[in-house]
């Protein structure tokens, strides 16, 4: 097992790989508290968080990578599975405000403000936080497994799923924007005071939850890479190109397409409820329709077929939305528009492929010769 | 020479004279007669006008009266004077003469002639009115309009006395309901009738009126209805007459039948009219998507487009043929088709042609699009919704039964979709064009071998569906606002619309949309609009289950990819 983990990397790669990561989870904590706050090398209090955020996106591109990059299946309802787990950590934390909130009710505020008597069933449990994780890596995964298996039974795909999660998502987002769902309606659950008992307006708890990040984000890149490099990726694979051949050849696809799906959405529903405590509210927004579609454009950005380019496409375009909604608000919109033509229509291997194609340049230059 | 006589004079008669007498006698009497008549009638009119100006007297009481013998005299001149009264417009100036105010009391007219006034130079004050003259007024006003010739003015008095009905109009309504010849206005004032006798005493009568508010009554009759139901503390029943009661309880039941009846055509109605709007959008894109096998996310800024191009021509409109304008929506119906016809084209062109084969891509690049155009939309339009006026003759509606009204603009556009629908039908089956169309659907490689021009055909075809929908965003514009996110609202109903429907076949497409239209439409009072969409996914969801092509599949022995 170990061996066949080393061996998922070459020595450079694993090497570059734990740079990253101790860099992230050990030089950034300790340039933000050892360096002197003038320092050039001082990394602010307000980075954590932020870097935590592009971090969950990064998880969630993986997700997409999975089942996108490599099976082919393009989904447009990442976002729903993002803010299950992203809702689900919510609750938790709603309830853990205790009598602190605008009312010092026991109950969530926004059920006092609808003049709730008490808790409704499903927010039963969410006072503990095992509870809490439980849902989180359940509820994501058991409705994509549901989702997933009515869809893919009646062999929808390509476009027809396409647009098939696209409603999904978009039906979601309607029932949530209710009042009368139950979580929060229009505003979602915000206001949140503390997580295990921690303060999260604490510096050293929004360290910890970045660290906490940075960890789960290398396991699911480990994770993730074991999958695509072992038999059952390669079948995966060859599903994206051609499906029927796989069919033919005896493999029953809707198994291993439902596996990954199911896997992918697991990895969404985590990096939402990583995102919440950092971000501090979760709302039926996150459920638009454009959401999951900008979902699929860091994993097109970066280069799909491949987990490291998934995570530099979530890194560059959200650095990119981080910059221009400050800088240039009316802009944003025609640089990400302008960003998916570009992306599908000359580069259809991302930024990964630039230096690729480069290397095959400079190859048959060397032949050339 | 005898004969060069002059004639003798003519000898003047004394007829002559008579006739003379008797022309001066009857142009004096007639005179006289005119006098008579003119003065009696400047007399009315002066009594008119002296009562119309004790509106503005300072005393109450002399305004009570005004107001009554106003309401008695009939004269629907009256009526603004009044109502202004109502309104708290009516003002004095010092002179006595009565100004209408306008809501902002900026400016005036005045109460007699109408025509406008400059208040600026008047000292004015309002006459003070109490709640015993503000019950003479209502039913001043009511008698007032229900003499009035115009059907609708009459109709809404009709309404009001509903409202408010009390054995003072009795007299009145009783009256009117001689004159009327119009049925729904008759219907009612026998309403107005029914409600007032019902409060008497007469059995009869009472049991009259019940059958009446059985047969004509809507909802609203409901809580006087079951008011004679109802038991007091000791479970006895406030109304003792047991027949009475029965007849109450017959009529509510009626009335709940005759409700739910009405319902389900209103929700009929206004299904089959989302459904046409779905349809128009939904048109393009199931096209599109059997030739191409391409999901155009930018469909719906199709409609977004057309609808600006309306909202655009109604401003030139507005700006340089203003007493043309209520035939700009007229004009804007080529306009609309082509500048999103010529959208579409420029996209099948410079970006979805080099996409072809890869319909995923193609995907994400016309959502790319889609961004583009609303922000560019935004930006030039600004983020706010504008707003596109109905012309006259798409504005109201046709009221089919009580408190129903079919507003004609969504009549209209069920009509036009009717006519667009065929159009594209008889384009598809009848013309050169369509006959490519087709066959690259079935078959794109065998149609090009046999020389169709296929690049040709999508680039019309897609230019074609743009335009469709470019007309759909025109009739949504009659409808509703228009803004950026318009195209946002419908896009995700009619790829379900196309999913539902299958591809290729314009039949499947017009299924799946007037289906989804009034699933929903259908749905919405049950279970809320939210809920009813979600219900309509997990019932298409279901439904390809069984059906994985769609409802109407091409039937054909092609591998699916």
């Amino acid at each position: 097992m170990i061996k066949q983990i080393i061996s998922l990397h070459s020595f450079r790669g694993w090497f570059f790989i734990f740079g990253l990561f101790f860099a992230a989870i050990i030089l950034l904590p300790v340039f933000n508290i050892f360096v002197p706050e003038d320092s050039l090398l001082h990394v602010p209090d307000y980075m954590f968080p932020l870097l935590g955020k592009y971090l969950c996106y990064a998880i969630v591109a993986l997700a997409v990578d999975l089942i996108w990059g490599y099976t082919g299946i393009l989904s447009l309802g990442h976002g729903v599975f993002f803010a299950m787990g992203g809702y689900a950590m919510g609750m938790y934390l709603m309830r853990s405000i205790g009598k602190e909130g605008v009312y010092k009710s026991d109950l969530p505020d926004f059920m006092v403000f609808l003049d709730w008597k008490e808790l409704p069933w499903y927010w039963y449990g969410f006072d503990y936080f095992p509870f809490a994780l439980l849902i989180i890596f359940l509820v994501p995964g058991l409705f994509a497994f549901i989702f997933g298996y009515f869809a893919f039974r009646s062999r929808i795909k390509g476009v027809y799923f396409a647009i098939i999660t696209q409603a999904m998502t978009y039906a979601l987002m309607l029932l949530f924007f209710r009042n009368d769902t139950g979580f929060g309606g229009n505003n979602g659950l915000t206001d949140f005071k503390r997580i295990l008992g921690y303060s999260l307006q604490d510096p050293s708890t929004k360290m910890c939850l970045f660290m906490m990040t940075v960890f789960l984000l290398f396991l699911s890149y480990v994770i993730s890479r074991y999958i695509v490099k072992s038999k059952l990726g390669r079948v995966l694979t060859a599903i994206r190109d051609v499906e029927n051949r796989v069919m033919f050849s005896g493999y029953n696809t809707l198994h291993y397409k439902l596996f990954i799906w199911t896997f992918s959405a697991f990895l969404c529903g985590l990096a939402g409820a990583l995102y919440v405590p950092q971000v501090g509210i979760i709302n039926p927004s996150e459920m638009q329709p454009a959401n999951s579609i900008e979902m699929a454009i860091w994993v097109a950005v970066g280069g799909r077929g491949t987990l490291g380019g998934a995570l530099l496409g979530a890194g560059v375009v959200n650095v990119a939305k981080s910059w221009f909604t400050v800088a240039a608000p009316d802009y944003w919109l025609y640089f990400l528009g302008i960003l998916f033509i570009v992306v599908t229509l000359f580069l259809p291997k991302g930024i990964i492929g630039i230096s690729d194609r480069l290397k095959k340049n400079k190859d048959r230059e060397i032949l050339n010769d | 020479m005898t004969n060069n006589f002059p004639p003798p004079k003519p000898i003047p008669s004394v007829s002559k004279y008579s006739n003379l007498k008797k022309l001066i006698l009857l142009t004096g009497f007639l005179s006289f007669l005119l006098l008579f008549v003119t003065s009696i009638s400047i007399s009315e009119a002066n009594d008119f006008e002296s009562l119309l100006n004790d509106l503005g007297n300072k005393s109450r009481s002399k305004i009570k009266i005004a107001v009554q013998k106003l309401g008695e005299l009939g004269n629907t001149d009256a009526l603004p004077a009044l109502n202004a009264l109502k309104n708290k417009h009516l003002s004095v100036s010092e002179e006595g003469k009565l100004v209408i105010l306008n809501d902002s009391e900026t400016e005036g007219v005045g109460a007699l002639d109408g025509k406008k006034i400059d208040i600026t130079s008047l000292k004015l004050r309002k006459p003070r009115i109490n709640n015993s003259v503000r019950r003479h007024l209502s039913t001043a006003l009511a008698k007032l309009k229900l003499n009035s010739k115009d059907r609708a003015v009459r109709l809404e008095a009709a309404q009001e006395l509903l409202k408010r009905s009390s054995s003072s109009v009795l007299a009145l309504v009783e009256t009117s309901l001689e004159k009327e010849d119009n049925e729904d206005i008759k219907e009612v004032l026998l309403l107005v009738l029914a409600k007032i006798h019902l409060q008497g005493i007469d059995k009869n009568k009472r049991i009259e009126s019940i059958n009446t508010i059985k047969k004509f009554g809507n909802n609203d009759f409901y809580s006087v209805l079951e008011e004679l139901l109802k038991k007091n503390d000791k479970g006895e029943f406030f109304e003792k007459d047991s027949e009475i009661r029965e007849s109450a309880a017959s009529a509510i039941n009626s009335i709940k039948k005759r409700q739910v009846f009405v319902d389900q055509i209103a929700n009929l109605f206004y299904g089959l009219s989302l459904g046409s709007i779905l349809l128009l959008a939904a048109l393009g894109l199931a096209i599109t998507f059997g030739l191409m096998g391409v999901i155009n996310m930018a469909h719906g800024e199709m409609l977004m487009i057309g609808a600006y191009a309306t909202f655009v021509i109604q401003n030139l409109f507005l700006q340089y043929l203003p007493n043309l304008f209520d035939w700009y929506l007229i004009v804007a119906i080529p306009i609309s088709f082509l500048s999103s016809a010529i959208v579409g084209i420029i996209l099948e062109r410079f970006i979805i042609r080099h996409l072809y084969g890869r319909p995923l891509e193609t995907l994400l690049a016309t959502w790319g699009i889609s961004l583009v155009l609303i922000q560019t939309v935004r930006l030039t339009f600004g983020a706010q919704n504008v707003e596109v006026a109905n012309p006259f003759y798409l504005s109201g509606g046709v009221e089919v039964f009580n408190g129903v009204v079919f507003p004609y603009s969504r009549i209209a556009i069920i009509v036009f979709v009717v006519f667009v629908v065929t159009a594209i039908w008889l384009l598809l089956q009848k013309t050169s064009l369509g006959l490519q169309v087709r066959s690259v659907t079935q078959n794109r490689n065998m149609a090009s071998c046999m020389g169709i021009s296929t690049r040709k055909v999508d680039m019309w075809t897609f230019g074609l569906g743009s335009g469709v929908a470019g007309l759909g965003g025109l009739a949504l514009s009659q409808i509703g606002n228009v803004g950026p996110e318009l195209g946002r609202m419908y896009i995700v109903d009619s790829f379900m619309v196309v999913v539902l429907g299958g591809v290729g076949k314009i039949a499947g497409t017009v299924a799946g949309a007037l289906g989804i239209g009034v699933i929903n439409k259908f749905l919405e009072p049950i279970s809320g609009a939210v809920l009813g969409k979600i219900i309509v996914l997990v019932l298409i969801i279901a439904l390809i289950q069984k059906r994985p092509q769609g409802l109407f599949a091409l039937k054909g022995r092609s591998v699916d990819n």
